[in-house]
């Protein structure tokens, strides 16, 4: 059976997709406006890393102790193997047997 | 394109698992397949989907989900600048067609990538057509399979956006110059956690991080270290 999008999803929905988009495309066209060079280029270029860095920290902390083995352990298997699927699921494996085990 | 896609299957592995949690979730709001693919094809964002779900109800709170998804995809602002060396010379149509299947897994693989030097447009763009795909089955498996994994935590499936984006950040690991910006972005990132509500902390770490090094003092700009790059 084919089912139906309410008028109020439609709309909920495309409001959050446009919003979106036009984030990810602003970001872009506003960007080649900026200097390429100099001081400004050094932010940007930190930038990526500060970013993905600051998505994942307080995640890691929130899960405590744990947390933080599982993510060096993360780093470490990336670093050794460059695998980046192995190094995730080594992470997940510290906090599935420690939530096994109710640690 | 098929390299970035190649290049992709990790992260895609991992949002599938993530999605899958989503989809789960989806199940007992009450969202049917076609509530979620449309999600999935418009929006797709990962952490943006979690909360809108999580807002879902029989009366949509348009206003709240359209600012929540804003503050949740600021991010998407500073990733867009970010790609903006890599679209140098492609016209504004190019750019309007490779925006939209931009997330954080194939923009972060993508930016490893190009420490080699060897990405492309096209790279960040099958990435993003691998991911739309792993992405949506994950989330559809979870709608539709909701029954077989009642609590997707205990398998720490919540945890492997977290784990994969970890590997991803050690990745872009550029040595002695990030030691500043990422120090001063965790310690922005941890405070707006617990200040801040939503998903601020993001954009604030990121932010903080990129500022830092603007103001850093000059010596490390030409000698950048170029540290192993994972290869995927």
């Amino acid at each position: 059976m084919f089912p139906a999008i309410e008028p109020q999803v439609l709309i909920a929905v495309g409001l959050a997709a446009g919003v979106t988009y036009s984030l990810r495309l602003g970001g872009l066209l506003l960007a080649s406006r900026f200097p390429r060079s100099g001081r400004f280029r050094r932010g940007m270029d930190a930038l990526p890393g500060a970013l993905l860095f600051s998505l994942v920290l307080p995640s890691i902390v929130a899960e405590g102790v744990w947390g933080l083995m599982a993510a060096a352990l993360t780093a470490i298997v990336v670093l050794r193997t460059r695998n980046t699927l192995a190094a995730m699921l080594c992470g997940m494996l510290v906090i599935f047997a420690v939530r096994k085990m109710g640690l | 394109m098929i390299r970035g896609a190649r290049a992709n299957v990790p992260v895609a592995a991992s949002a599938m698992a993530y999605g899958s949690v989503l989809g789960v979730l989806a199940a007992q709001k009450g969202l049917n397949w076609l509530d979620m693919m449309y999600m999935n094809s418009a929006v797709f964002a990962g952490a943006a989907q979690f909360v809108m779900v999580d807002m879902w109800s029989n009366h949509m709170p348009i206003f709240e989900m359209t600012l929540a998804v804003l503050v949740i995809n600021l991010r998407y602002l500073l990733i867009g600048a970010s790609l903006d060396p890599l679209f140098s010379g492609r016209g504004l149509l190019h750019k309007m067609g490779m925006m939209h299947l931009v997330a954080d897994e194939n923009w972060a693989v993508t930016m490893s990538e190009q420490r080699n030097g060897s990405a492309t447009t096209w790279f960040l763009f099958g990435g993003g057509v691998f991911l739309y795909l792993a992405w949506s089955s994950g989330t559809l498996i979870g709608l539709l399979g909701g029954g077989f994994i009642t609590r997707p935590e205990e398998y720490a499936l919540d945890f492997a956006f977290t784990a994969v984006f970890t590997a991803l950040a050690v990745g872009l690991w550029r040595g002695k110059s990030d030691i500043l910006p990422w120090v001063v972005a965790g310690a922005a990132a941890l405070l707006a956690h617990k200040f801040l509500p939503g998903k601020w902390y993001i954009v604030a770490g990121g932010l903080a991080g990129a500022v830092s090094a603007m103001l850093s003092p000059c010596e490390t700009d030409e000698v950048e270290e170029v540290e192993d790059v994972p290869s995927y």
